[in-house]
């Protein structure tokens, strides 16, 4: 097997040691610099720098508890940083107002849950408030923006049905359909995939992977199954206690030491048969024992 | 795809809206039901009076008897209006509480309104008995707003969340309830009396001033809760949600709070507990016109008129001449209802 792709080009570090700070470039709308955030007297993310490639989609992947999700929020200006900034098109997203951020960036938290009896279409429509005001509540843009949010997401058929008695699948399908009629460019995800079975994962990677190409979006996603992170990052962030630990390609980031230094798993990897995008498979107890005996 | 909603968007001024096809005829129904109930109402007593002759006198039109005009008018009329609009504002303070803490079993006496102005009012009859019970109201509003900051101060940790909010507002609740059942029992028998009947949730004997000094709070927060009904609409995502929409969460979630205490503060002082309104009309519309507050919110509060108004004729009509607060019956009404929901809320 060649493993020339073991190599880390120079352009990324892998050091956990803090690294320069990243220089504002065009190409990153969204940006944190020397970011450190938390909850409480607990800090999680410490003086961390990551610039968010425009147009591409980003996975960051990490264990449990490792500061993705809250990287994540403080990326989409749900939490108040501690030190440090988030810079979106090169100004302080805590400085600017929460409509005219929700007009660039939109957020899916992770499983989120929608009152009794409300239906897709009620759900999608709440997507155009940052473009409402007392008097304009439903204007033809948010009309169009609303049929086309869910022509995309095929849910135009399923509009009036109520949220709870959909399938899971469905039910995300929704959501993601809420946040784009929010029409913004950049799309943050917090595990859009959970509780979905395969297929469905898939389905709805396949959805969003069609928007980024179509519409040049630019998603930021936290997933968990790395297979299906290398298969469909552009960039892959590994997280590892509040830090980045490593940036770039599938192929630059996903490395056996990479595993074993983020997700303390012993692994090899190989290349996916079909994409080429690399492969982690796991070396548990169970192929340790046959191969002792 | 939008076959359900009926839009608002005339063309030469710049406003639009759009709300649930059902919710027109749903409001006209209840408001002719709540009309009919409103006349029965008027017209019945120890005095009968034909509905005919109700809306005559009402329209100002001669009837056979002189009478009525003064029995409708200043004896009956003030009595029903007061049920309407406590009703109404009662429901919409519901409304908005299981709106803002995501919680459909919610009612505005989790937020302490109930047990602030209970506690305030039974104090006052009790320890300064000879206080005119004009003052009661004013006590009781006191007594809300108090406890309602109270709550919403401690459930404070650096954001308000609905889950403190809740478990906070239960604890005030019951500890205004223990020092409320204090008073009562060490309390002079007569005037504890006075206190019980208040508490059961009445509007007989209400008067015209009453009405007028109710209805400016009613018409003031009821426009403010319309306004807000988007608001109502993005909080219920949940917070995360919420923000993520560019809603300033913890400033319109205190925004409408305040409208909640404030519909809910003034109908309670100005008909004791009126029980299980604000729990049950807010489901009751869900069913009528969906979850989306635009048209769920004037339904609700439709509905919650509604229900007072036919609770106190019912209290009138059922152990005639025996007269039972409508709090008893809305109470004998909501209360299985609650069962109700509590079990198809386990499913």
């Amino acid at each position: 097997m060649n493993r020339s792709k073991n190599n880390i080009s120079s352009s990324f570090s892998v050091s956990s040691s803090p690294r320069p700070p990243v220089s504002p470039s065009p190409s990153h709308r969204l940006e944190a610099k020397q970011l450190t955030l938390g909850y409480d007297s607990t800090t999680i993310v410490r003086n961390l720098n990551l610039g968010i490639p425009t147009g591409k989609t980003t996975v960051l992947v990490g264990a449990n508890g490792c500061g993705k999700s809250t990287l994540l929020r403080g990326l989409a200006k749900l939490l108040k940083p501690k030190s440090g900034n988030v810079y979106l098109d090169g100004k302080d997203i805590s400085k600017l107002k929460a409509k005219t951020v929700a007009r660039k960036l939109g957020m899916l938290p992770q499983s989120p849950t929608a009152p009794e009896g409300l239906t897709v279409k009620d759900l999608v429509a709440m997507g155009r408030y940052p473009y409402q005001s007392w008097i304009q509540q439903w204007s033809k843009e948010d009309e169009l923006k609303v049929a086309e949010a869910l022509e995309i997401t095929t849910m135009t058929e399923l509009a009036d049905r109520a949220l709870d008695s959909l399938s899971g699948g469905q039910r995300q399908r929704a959501w993601i359909a809420m946040v784009l009629a929010q029409d913004t460019d950049i799309l943050l995800l917090d595990e859009p995939t959970t509780f979905l079975d395969l297929s469905h994962q898939v389905e709805l990677l396949d959805l969003l992977d069609e928007l980024q190409e179509t519409k040049q979006k630019t998603i930021v996603m936290i997933l968990h199954d790395l297979n299906l992170s290398c298969r469909y990052a552009d960039y892959l962030v590994a997280v590892q206690q509040g830090k980045v630990y490593a940036t770039g390609t599938p192929e630059q980031v996903m490395t056996e030491e990479t595993v074993r230094d983020v997700f303390n798993l012993e692994c090899r990897i190989v290349s996916d048969p079909l994409a080429n995008t690399p492969m982690c498979i796991p070396i548990g107890r169970k192929v340790t024992k046959r191969q002792e005996d | 795809m939008t076959k359900q909603w009926l839009i608002i968007r005339p063309k030469v001024l710049p406003i639009s809206f759009h709300l649930d096809r059902r919710v027109p005829l749903v409001l006209l129904i209840l408001t002719l039901v709540t009309l009919l109930a409103m006349i029965i109402s008027v017209g019945y007593g120890e005095y009968p009076i034909s509905p005919l002759d109700v809306v005559k006198t009402l329209l100002g039109l001669p009837t056979a008897n002189g009478d009525y005009a003064f029995i409708i008018n200043t004896l009956r009329l003030p009595r029903t209006i007061t049920a309407f609009l406590v009703g109404v504002g009662l429901a919409i303070a519901g409304t908005i509480t299981q709106g803002i803490t995501r919680n459909p079993l919610a009612a505005p006496s989790i937020i302490g309104v109930n047990a602030g102005a209970t506690l305030a009012a039974v104090t006052l009859l009790i320890l300064l008995p000879n206080t005119p019970v004009s003052l009661l109201p004013f006590a009781a509003f006191g007594g809300a707003l108090i406890v309602s900051l109270l709550i919403y101060l401690l459930a404070w940790q650096g954001g308000s969340s609905p889950v403190r909010l809740i478990l906070v507002g239960i604890g005030f609740s019951l500890i205004a309830g223990a020092l409320t059942d204090i008073m009562i029992t060490f309390g002079e028998i007569n005037t504890v009396s006075q206190a019980l009947v208040w508490l059961a949730g009445s509007v007989y004997g209400r008067s015209w001033s009453q009405v007028f000094s109710l209805i400016p709070w009613i018409i003031i927060f009821s426009a403010i809760a319309l306004l807000l009904t988007r608001e109502l609409n993005t909080l219920n995502l949940g917070d995360e949600v919420a923000r993520g929409l560019g809603s300033q969460v913890e400033w319109q979630r205190g925004l409408l709070l305040l409208t909640a205490v404030a519909l809910a503060g003034s109908s309670v002082a100005t008909a004791g507990a009126v029980g299980f309104v604000g729990l049950m009309s807010p489901h009751l519309g869900r069913q009528l016109v969906g979850a989306s507050h635009e048209g769920l919110l004037p339904v609700s509060a439709m509905l919650g008129g509604m229900l007072v108004v036919i609770a106190d004729l019912l209290g009138r009509v059922l152990f005639a001449p025996l007269e039972l607060p409508c709090g008893i019956i809305t109470a004998a009404i909501g209360a299985p209802y609650f069962v109700y929901l509590l079990i198809s809320q386990r499913k």
